[in-house]
């Protein structure tokens, strides 16, 4: 569907949904709907992003297809979604990774490969598939500034990406109803994006995979989130070790980057091969048309993060570490390289949409505090 | 086909269900013949939002108590009595388990929705609408074993010796088809005001102006069939209950976003361009639907709600945008109406409104216009602000009166008052023994989940008699 006619169906089922408000009690996305009466691009790309795709309104909708209504909000929202991350994106020519999901496995593929090809062109053989053990071993594989710099460069051009999408996205879903939130705004959206209040259906649970409501994906999804924090805490406390305490790695097993890493790796596993499943099986009526192929990009990229890492720390003293630490690094690139244009966005701008969800209500007479 | 069932159950909304799971725990092997597809299941429950209810105190979602006494004083206020007084009183009785009944299959709760604050106390909202609690109910129907067929039309009843012995449904070209045999049957099919042929008997061409909010599949077919076997009917053939839709809203299946809330914010005008009935006369909720019968009466079957700038974001956004123009002589036109008598009739009304410079809509306000028939009681302002807007209105109508006569076992009648032994009836298909006119917010759902249990229940135990 060309982007006008998104914006414009949006608006056609949106006023539908005004109408009726039958889903009120499911979600945010049609409290917020209430306080509005029509919807311009900026409230579509609000009300996309809060939305978190529990299809519970899909399920419960006596309009969706083959009624003459259409009603489909999921799918519309997905699709909305879509566009809101590729207008966000920069450079701009990359937002086309958001529908071309060959553009999204040619970053991610190629930041393995450049990371690949730097280590066999770079690494001594006789360095790369020798076994290395004590302290400093990883680092007479990949030099320790390699790494660093590698690392640093990415993961802040992917936040600077981001930070870049996020305060324009604030800026094109502003209201006349906004001020400024306060403390308490910020601590209800905190909450809710981090216990993931909506992606519950109104109570029942989230209805993905199918129509039967559960809350299994909840916990997939949580799995995912607190694994990647886990892991982000272990890599913070190694940089710490290592530069404060004076302590080469590879750490011993009871340690805590060790602890950390492990159970934040084991957690993305069954956390993105649980979505994944999910995702698989999951009803194809609901899910906004070219959305799967972002979302499996991500998920697989994040997954085997996971899975390299959890293979290097198995094997490290082995003669395996060095070609397990290389492809651990190179997904860890494909990750951050991909980060600003797959779905690893929606973290920014659902966030934001739930603080402004939350701000909004805090406003007298919005009529949107339930 | 040797497959035998205890109870068959034919319809596939509230009523249905409700008889289905009743059935189904009393013991019974169960069929459910739904003639939709699977898709469009559960006729006109899928339009539902809550269900008023019994209840001795305020709890998560009653914001205060509704006892027997107040319940059914409610309905004798708005039906002026139901014809079956035992059964009204049993359905508001028995209301009262409902709430635990729901949830134990699977029903959520939610607040009252927004605007519908007025009915909290009474009425109870289930999370989603319709089409969400029966989802839950088909969920529970299939992990109890309930077979359910789709697509399965029922066409006539084997009734012998006053016992039912089977149903024969079409099959899949609309020819009479396949037999089912059962112990007992209990039918929740739903009326007839889906079947424009039979609503022109008593409404005439009129009714080809008539716009169904609910399921087309409510055709009347099994009402027909089973008065063929001899049931006594209840109720007035011709009444229906029908409140005032966009006339652009589809001919069936609309639903709730075609109604329009325009009524007391304005002016309604008819074809003629002329105003025709009190539109301040009560309270919103109350005279809600009045206006559907209202406008059946007028020439064409059409009337048009006109409010300016000041009112028109009062009410809830219709689905439909509204005819819009800066000035009066320029809204006529779009509305088919003579441009010349429109603009007298609101210069009319404009003069007898003109003091009028606040109103209350939470209230009956007593703003009202001087010396204009018909008056406008309440809420009169002036429509003297541009832009003016324009709203087509046609009778949407929700349900019909007439149905089976039934006991207090839910066992449909023969002519002579004698109950057939083991048929058996919930929901609109039986709501004439109680409604006879007007409506009682969420009082369907009630009609329906109390009898459709009381049929389920008594479905099983006469199967085997």
């Amino acid at each position: 569907m060309p982007v006008h006619d998104v914006f414009e169906e949006a608006n056609r089922q949106l006023i539908i949904c005004n109408a009726c408000r039958y889903c009120e009690g499911y979600c945010p996305v049609f409290r917020a709907i209430e306080t509005r009466r029509d919807f311009q691009r900026g409230d579509v790309f609000y009300l996309s992003n809060l939305c978190h795709d529990c299809r519970a309104c899909y399920y419960a909708c006596m309009y969706t297809p083959p009624h003459e209504f259409a009603i489909n909000i999921p799918k519309i929202l997905a699709e909305a979604r879509i566009e809101t991350y590729e207008r966000l994106s920069w450079p701009g020519f990359l937002g086309r990774a958001f529908k071309h999901r060959g553009v999204t496995v040619f970053l991610a593929v190629a930041a393995i490969a450049l990371v690949a090809i730097l280590s066999f062109a770079l690494i001594p053989s006789s360095s790369l598939f020798a076994a290395h053990v004590g302290p400093g071993a990883f680092y007479e594989v990949v030099p320790y500034f390699a790494m660093v710099a590698g690392g640093l460069i990415l993961f802040f051009y992917g936040i600077a990406v981001w930070l870049r999408g996020g305060a324009q996205f604030w800026s094109e879903t502003r209201t006349v109803l906004q001020q400024p939130g306060g403390f308490n705004a910020f601590l209800a959206a905190a909450g809710a994006a981090l216990g993931l209040r909506y992606l519950k259906g109104g109570g029942p649970g989230c209805f993905y995979p199918d129509e039967r409501p559960s809350s299994v994906r909840r916990v997939y999804h949580s799995l995912t989130f607190w694994g990647l924090v886990c892991d982000f805490i272990s890599t913070t406390l190694a940089f710490i070790y290592q530069d404060f305490l004076h302590l080469l790695p590879p750490y011993a097993l009871s340690s805590a980057p060790v602890i950390f890493g492990a159970v934040g790796g084991v957690a993305l596993i069954l956390g993105t091969g649980g979505l994944l499943y999910f995702k698989m099986r999951s009803d194809p009526d609901p899910a906004g048309s070219g959305a799967p192929g972002m979302d499996y990009v991500f998920l697989v990229t994040l997954g085997l993060v996971a899975l390299t890492g959890m293979f290097t720390l198995v094997y490290r003293e082995t003669s395996a570490m060095g070609s397990l630490l290389v492809l651990h690094l190179g997904f860890i690139a494909a990750l951050f390289l991909t980060a600003p244009y797959g779905k690893f966005v929606h973290a920014v701008y659902r966030t934001l949409a739930v603080m402004r969800y939350e701000m909004e209500r805090g406003q007298p007479g919005s009529g949107a505090g339930h | 086909m040797s497959v035998n069932y205890d109870v068959i159950v034919v319809g596939g909304g509230n009523a249905a269900m409700c008889a289905a799971l009743a059935a189904r725990e009393a013991g019974a092997r169960v069929l459910v013949l739904e003639r939709s597809p699977e898709n469009e299941r559960g006729g006109n429950t899928r339009n539902t939002r809550n269900i008023r209810c019994t209840h001795p105190a305020a709890d998560q979602f009653f914001s205060g108590p509704y006892s027997e006494e107040e319940h059914l004083q409610d309905l004798i206020g708005v039906t002026g009595g139901p014809a079956n007084m035992n059964l009204a009183k049993f359905a508001v009785r028995e209301s009262s388990q409902l709430p635990a009944w729901m949830s134990g299959h699977g029903v959520h709760w939610q607040q009252p929705l927004a605007g519908t604050l007025h009915l909290g106390r009474t009425n109870r909202w289930f999370l989603g609408g319709g089409k969400a609690m029966l989802n839950t109910y088909y969920r529970a129907a299939a992990r109890m074993g309930i077979e359910v067929r789709y697509n399965a039309g029922v066409e006539e009843f084997v009734i012998e010796n006053n016992r039912f012995e089977a149903v024969r449904i079409r099959n899949k070209n609309g020819d009479a088809g396949e037999l089912i045999r059962g112990g007992a049957v209990a039918v929740g099919a739903g009326g007839y005001e889906a079947n424009i042929e039979w609503l022109k008997r008593h409404w005439g061409d009129a009714a080809d102006n008539f716009i169904i909010r609910g399921s087309a599949y409510n055709d009347g077919r099994v009402l027909a069939a089973l008065m063929k076997c001899g049931a006594k009917s209840m109720g007035d053939p011709k009444g229906f209950h029908a409140v005032a839709v966009d006339a652009r809203a589809p001919k069936f299946d609309g639903g709730i976003v075609t109604r329009l809330d325009v009524v007391p914010f304005g002016i309604v005008v008819n074809r003629d361009a002329r105003r025709f009935y009190d539109e301040g006369q009560d309270i919103w909720p109350k005279r809600y639907a009045i206006w559907g019968t209202l406008i059946a009466g007028q020439p064409g079957q059409i009337a048009y709600g006109i409010v300016d700038a000041r009112a028109i974001d009062k009410f809830l956004p219709p689905m439909f945008k509204p005819y819009q123009a800066d000035t009066l002589e320029g809204l006529a036109p779009q509305l088919g109406l003579d441009a010349r008598t429109f603009v007298e009739t609101v210069t009319e009304y404009n003069r007898a409104a003109a003091a009028n410079t606040e109103i209350h809509m939470e209230r009956l306000d007593g703003v009202a216009t001087r010396g204009l028939t018909p008056p406008k009681s309440n809420w009169a302002m002036p429509i003297d602000r541009a832009p003016f807007y324009g709203l087509p209105l046609r009778p949407g109508i929700t349900f019909t009166y007439m149905g089976v006569a039934v006991d207090e076992c839910a066992r449909v009648l023969d002519q002579s008052g004698r109950p057939f032994q083991n048929v058996h009836a919930a929901g609109e298909i039986m709501s004439g023994n109680i409604l006879t006119k007007g409506y009682l917010g969420g009082f369907g759902l009630t009609i329906g989940s109390v009898f459709g249990r009381l049929a389920g229940r008594e479905a099983a135990s006469n199967a085997r008699a």
